[in-house]
């Protein structure tokens, strides 16, 4: 297996790149800076030895990313798979006035994202086969007002991967929405930590779990199905008074 | 910068910082001297009183720096990042024959805090403590000055550091030595003590038979049968001589609810309960490691059943020769003051030096006994307790500890002038504050 991940330093992609090295997969790490890579790097190495390449890619940085994808390819041979997990977690209410913010949001946890599956879209649908999953939120499942620009953000990433599925279904390319719950990693460091917070060990094998069996939408974990469905059932005229 | 949950395990005395700052990358920590007021780094924060607390003053939170960085395979160095907990050093080295040389009674502690307290386990008598394991670390100072400490390199750091209780500066990396271990099994015997003098005779035995030994007292027991409970002993199992079962699959059950459901009619009910469930005068049996070493981990906070007001954690060496008399004494004050205590344990400690200046492991006996914070009282009886310390030559354990007098620790720790050349300036705790009293 060829992996690559693009947001590799975060928590849970480190977690899902330990379980491909460990099955000897090459990966092919992308992140903001280098230092951080080269600590996740050598992380993954001392667990699992297999080829672990390193690239500095910012997701914002649009016309950088076909070359990130050639040197991926170049690098490992090939591609079999990729993971988008970079993100933000915006403080809502400084948000909400700022529009300029609330773009930037938009551009990191919504655009960049579509962008670059878009490009992984057409790199394998001309191979024939691959998988290309995407770290999208159960915020995205329903707009409340507490998160509603990092909810709306993530909304748009799955309504975007669900109908890239079907695009790239008779390719026999996967495409995989992945709805984390809230879990403890350095982006929900300052959220106090209720009973559902799940460890990003736990989330990250799950992602591995579900790009190899190819799924099309997982819930992280898989509790929150659950919870979303009850969620998503409210009528609006209650749901609009709800302040969580 | 934030400041939720940055409590001490005992919960008690409730210290807010006045922020808190984060550190995900060893190659990104902000310069110290910069920022307003003192720092303390704190881990997981399972120190008991004020030792990981920085009242007015900045919490680093280093849980975030928790990367491996090498494995030598075939001497057993690991070397990483100052936050990797003993729990994901277990779930690594485990599988690959290696383990902790050294491990308290939890896992859930980081790699620098285990170096800052210089812990020490069940195997104190032939391993010594946590520090004796290490090679070496990386020591950030706030000016900026990274020193690589070891015995052979900036020794002096490096002794000061260990059981430094986090003030000479920040733990970035560490490298230790582990030792191999055949399997992830212990075989151990748990056998019944009807007072404190067959406590001591039984230990006679195992010392040298057993790598690990520790005893369970039951403090509510008087007379006869003081110093009466559970003595356990146990070696790492290998699969040539036991059959072993299954990996048990890892679970962690959270307490529920914060309530005071440990108090003196439950742990007389429990102290009684627990001596009595093992009918047999001796039992053994094959364990995972978890139910053998970290038995209170199975439930994640279980610091919550002491109620809002929190607990306090008594421990002790006190030298061998004046053992038996001031033990004694000690429990039956204890058992007269009505304040038993829940989880009570007991062992005889080795005499491997540790290279820390200010380490609290050394010859004699330790004692650990929790008591529920229920002011005055308890305090007044820890008072009573620290006589017999001062009188028989003990000291105290400051990671435990939240009420010692500052003239009780200058007496237990007299180097602490010495040591206090390689406190960093910007460093302090609220514990350091309260112990040389300013």
């Amino acid at each position: 297996m060829k992996i690559l991940i693009f947001g590799a330093c975060s928590a849970i992609a480190r977690e899902t790149a330990i379980c491909f090295a460990e099955e000897g997969a090459k990966l092919f790490l992308v992140d903001l800076k280098e230092s951080r890579l080269e600590a996740v790097r050598q992380d993954i190495l001392t667990r699992h030895k297999t080829q672990i390449e390193i690239y500095e890619c910012d997701a914002n940085d649009f016309a950088n990313h076909p070359a990130m994808l050639d040197a991926a390819i170049g690098a490992l041979g090939g591609l079999d798979a990729v993971l988008i997990a970079h993100g933000t977690y915006p403080d809502q209410q400084a948000l909400q006035l700022d529009i300029e913010a609330i773009r930037r949001e938009f551009s990191t946890n919504c655009i960049s994202i579509i962008s670059l599956a878009t490009l992984f879209a057409g790199y394998f649908e001309k191979q024939k086969s691959g998988c290309i999953a995407a770290i999208s939120s159960v915020a995205g499942d329903r707009g409340r007002q507490r998160n509603y620009v990092y909810g709306s953000a993530k909304g748009a990433v799955s309504l975007f991967m669900q109908g890239l599925r079907g695009r790239l279904l008779p390719s026999g390319v996967k495409v995989v929405t992945i709805k984390p719950g809230q879990v403890d990693t350095p982006m929900t460091a300052d959220m106090p930590k209720g009973f559902l917070f799940a460890s990003a060990k736990v989330v990250g094998k799950g992602i591995y779990d579900a790009m190899k069996m190819g799924k099309d939408v997982v819930y992280l974990p898989g509790y929150w199905r659950w919870i979303m469905l009850i969620i998503k059932l409210i009528p609006e005229s209650i749901f609009k008074k709800l302040k969580f | 910068m934030s400041a939720v949950h940055y409590e001490s395990w005992g919960r008690y005395p409730k210290h807010n910082p006045a922020g808190v700052i984060k550190l995900f990358w060893k190659d990104e920590i902000p310069r110290l001297d910069n920022i307003e007021g003192s720092v303390l780094p704190y881990g997981c924060g399972k120190s008991y009183g004020d030792s990981c607390q920085n009242s007015g003053g900045i919490l680093l939170d280093t849980r975030g720096l928790n990367r491996l960085i090498s494995f030598d395979e075939k001497e057993g160095v690991l070397k990483c990042e100052a936050g990797v907990t003993l729990s994901a050093i277990l779930d690594f080295a485990v599988p690959r024959g290696w383990f902790l040389a050294v491990t308290p009674g939890t896992k859930h502690i980081t790699i620098a805090g285990a170096i800052a307290n210089d812990v020490h386990g069940k195997n104190h008598h032939r391993a010594g403590s946590f520090g004796c394991w290490v090679n070496c670390f990386e020591l950030l100072r706030s000016n900026g000055e990274r020193f690589l400490c070891s015995n052979e390199e900036n020794p002096d750091l490096f002794r000061a550091t260990i059981g430094g209780l986090g003030i000479t500066g920040l733990i970035t990396w560490v490298e230790i030595r582990l030792k191999p271990c055949p399997s992830a099994f212990f075989y151990y015997e748990s056998i019944k003590f009807d007072n404190l003098d067959e406590f001591f005779l039984i230990n006679a035995d195992s010392d040298s038979e057993f790598e690990y030994t520790v005893s369970w007292v039951d403090t509510s027991a008087t007379d006869g049968s003081l110093g009466r409970g559970i003595y356990m002993r146990g070696n790492h199992a290998s699969p040539d001589k036991f059959k072993l079962p299954d990996l048990p699959k890892p679970k962690q059950i959270p307490m529920p609810i914060q309530a005071p459901f440990i108090n003196s009619c439950s742990v007389n009910l429990f102290n009684l309960l627990y001596y009595h469930k093992q009918f047999e005068r001796k039992i053994s049996q094959v364990a995972h490691y978890d139910p053998f070493f970290y038995p209170l981990d199975a439930i994640s906070n279980w610091n919550l059943a002491y109620g809002k007001n929190g607990f306090l954690q008594y421990q002790f060496v006190v030298p061998f020769g004046s053992e038996r008399d001031s033990l004694k004494r000690m429990l039956r004050i204890i058992a007269r003051s009505g304040m038993s205590s829940f989880l009570t344990v007991l062992k005889t400690m080795g005499d491997k030096p540790s290279p820390g200046m200010m380490s609290f492991p050394r010859p004699g006996v330790i004692m650990a006994i929790d008591f529920r914070m229920t002011g005055e009282p308890a305090l007044k009886l820890l008072s009573t307790l620290d006589e017999i310390v001062v009188d028989v030559g003990g000291i105290l354990y400051p990671a435990k500890d939240a009420r010692m007098s500052a003239r009780d620790f200058q007496l237990f720790y007299p180097q602490w002038r010495e040591f206090s050349k390689f406190i960093d300036p910007k460093f302090s705790s609220s514990f350091w504050r309260r112990v040389i009293g300013n």
